[in-house]
């Protein structure tokens, strides 16, 4: 990098005040409440909108100028890792996995926050907030941009990444994370910006991008290191603004109060949920592993988030109600994530496996209460059925959370023998839900979660076969006509590792590469 | 008091920058992960544009951490000589 520092006329403060406020005005044809009408509604009171700060200060000419360099060092480095055939220098081809599951089911979450800045980024009527949402906006494109071409090299050389696009939309995991980011699109724009801006940017990503990147780096995969990193150099100033957001909303009214802490309660459950996701991939798909699952949480979650919610309190927020749940739940999930995927990898567009005695080991000493006592019994008798050639897949469609979209996986939080089932009824229904938290977010707001698109009642009410399928065919098989329909090769994209084509042409052409025959 | 954090990628840009903040911060902690440093801090983090072109010896512009930075935690106060993370008001 060699970049001239500007002789400055102006200083930084005052740059970034007629870059922005210096650019607004009070529209006269048309009334503001014409202009800007969805930032009412939502009962958040606002009463001067020059009091938003935001404390990076950065403006659209430093903007263009930092971004454009980020993009060049990444460029630089996709185009050495591809030249080089960088995929071949990763731990094992497990590790692809879970760029898989990243392009799959991540990926595209980037794009909808995209949208998502862009929708508000118009309609916040104080310019403070809208400058910073437009550059989140055009980061957010960025970022779905740069993971996609960063991860095309592997789409060449391994199955299951080929259509992540038309994947987003139907695959039945998957639409645990579009789900979230349904729900905080369909949202007012300050919901938004507490389900993305704060909990999701501030409490949550770190936990993505910090621990899981440092762990592709640590299994040799440069592309994977560079997208993330500089995905998180925007996201610094994305949990700024989330920050900011907050503590604007609560300085400008106490009524703003309840509102705030109910979207805080909310989104920091909702994202608590899909981050099992990144806990399932942390403790079992880094063939090199960095950290545990656990050690993450209690360093991004309990120590960062616990200081942001400790500085909050000052405004009357309190911590959210389910961090006493997910304080017990951080020693079990990411297991029981994985035993999930590992009974379901027949309907998954990666490959699962049982971890070796090595792995087994490394989870025990991470996991001293849990892990031998809940699921390594587990785990060795898939093992011992894996080795008779009884590799186990559950062919039965599971009930899903009315909320999370989760499977009823997850255990009672003070029994892990004991599967959690809540339900509610709404309009002579019943709905069912993974846990307290679902189910209370169901309750608040029952006539948007009733709309859930959920995968496993589409498959029963047949929607999600192609339109020239005849369930009533003599033979008919529905659970191929749903792989069908999600553009899934049977024994090629899914089930178990061992077997797998990846893992037959990584062997070959890694020796390919270090021998002359 | 609580701690903040700044994360940053380990490179040839950061290694000048890593040695400033250590060095003006002497109650910041480094802990060195996979292509990464988090430094935790009690308190408060300040970034010195001063210190870092005294070990530079050249012009810094303190929004040059934009390219290299992971991530943070605390409130951010920016200016052209100083870049500061805490979690007083």
């Amino acid at each position: 990098m060699d970049m001239k520092a500007s002789k400055k006329k102006l200083g930084l403060k005052e740059r970034y005040a007629h870059l922005t406020r210096g650019l607004d005005w009070e529209t006269s044809y048309q009334k503001m409440d014409d202009v800007f009408p969805f930032d009412k509604f939502e009962g958040i009171k606002i009463h001067d909108w020059d009091k938003w700060e935001d404390p990076f200060r950065l403006t659209m000419d430093a903007y263009w100028k930092y971004q454009a360099e980020k993009e060049r060092k990444l460029y630089a480095i996709i185009d050495a890792f591809q030249q080089n055939n960088g995929h071949l220098g990763i731990t094992d081809a497990r590790y692809v996995n879970a760029l898989k599951l990243f392009i799959t089911g991540i990926s595209p979450l980037e794009y909808m926050a995209h949208r998502g800045f862009t929708h508000v980024g118009r309609h916040f009527r104080g310019v403070g907030p809208r400058v910073a949402c437009q550059m989140q906006a055009i980061d957010e494109i960025r970022h779905s941009q740069t993971q996609i071409h960063s991860m095309s090299n592997y789409n060449r050389h391994y199955n299951g990444m080929h259509d992540f696009k038309n994947m987003i939309e139907k695959v039945w995991y998957l639409s645990v994370p579009r789900s979230f980011f349904d729900d905080a699109v369909t949202a007012g724009p300050f919901e938004f910006m507490i389900a993305i801006g704060f909990s999701f940017e501030y409490v949550l990503t770190n936990l993505l991008f910090v621990p899981f990147i440092s762990g592709a780096a640590f299994n040799g995969d440069m592309g994977a290191t560079t997208f993330g990193f500089s995905a998180q150099s925007d996201e610094a100033r994305h949990m700024t603004l989330g920050l900011e957001c907050i503590k604007f909303m609560l300085e400008q009214d106490p009524d703003n109060l309840p509102i705030v802490q109910k979207w805080i309660d909310k989104w920091t459950w909702r994202g608590v949920r899909v981050l099992s996701l990144v806990g399932m991939m942390m403790d079992y798909m880094l063939p090199k592993r960095v950290m545990s699952w656990q050690e993450a949480w209690e360093i991004y979650f309990e120590q960062n988030g616990g200081a942001l919610f400790k500085d909050l309190a000052r405004y009357g927020i309190t911590i959210p109600k389910c961090v006493e749940q997910v304080t017990k739940d951080k020693e079990h999930i990411s297991h029981q994530v994985w035993s999930t995927f590992y009974q379901y990898g027949g309907v998954a567009a990666f490959h699962t496996w049982m971890p070796s005695d090595e792995e087994m080991d490394w989870l025990s000493a991470k996991y001293p209460n849990t892990f031998d006592k809940y699921y390594r019994p587990r785990f060795t008798y898939w093992r011992e059925q894996e080795a008779q050639g009884k590799r186990f897949y559950n062919n039965s469609l599971p009930m899903l959370c009315q909320t999370c979209q989760i499977p009823l996986v997850f255990t009672e939080p003070d029994d892990p023998t004991k599967i959690a089932y809540r339900e509610s009824d709404y309009q002579g229904e019943k709905y069912h839900f993974c846990s307290d938290g679902c189910k209370e977010i169901f309750d608040n707001e029952p006539e948007k979660y009733v709309q859930a698109w959920l995968p496993v009642h589409q498959i029963y009410q047949g929607h999600c076969f192609k339109p020239d399928v005849d369930p009533t065919a003599p033979g008919f098989d529905p659970l191929a006509a749903v792989l069908d329909w999600y553009n899934l090769v049977d024994g090629q994209d899914n089930k178990d590792f061992n077997g797998s084509e990846d893992q037959r042409n990584f062997a070959a052409w890694r020796g390919m590469a270090t021998r002359n025959d | 008091m609580s701690t903040v954090f700044l994360a940053l990628q380990t490179n040839d840009d950061t290694r000048p920058l890593i040695e400033a903040i250590l060095a003006d911060n002497p109650q910041a902690v480094l802990r060195e992960e996979p292509a990464m440093v988090k430094i935790d801090a009690e308190g408060s983090l300040v970034v010195r544009r001063s210190s870092i072109e005294a070990i530079l010896g050249r012009p810094f512009d303190l929004q040059e951490l934009q390219i290299n930075l992971i991530s943070l935690s605390g409130h951010v106060d920016e200016t052209d000589d100083e870049f500061t993370l805490s979690w007083a008001h």
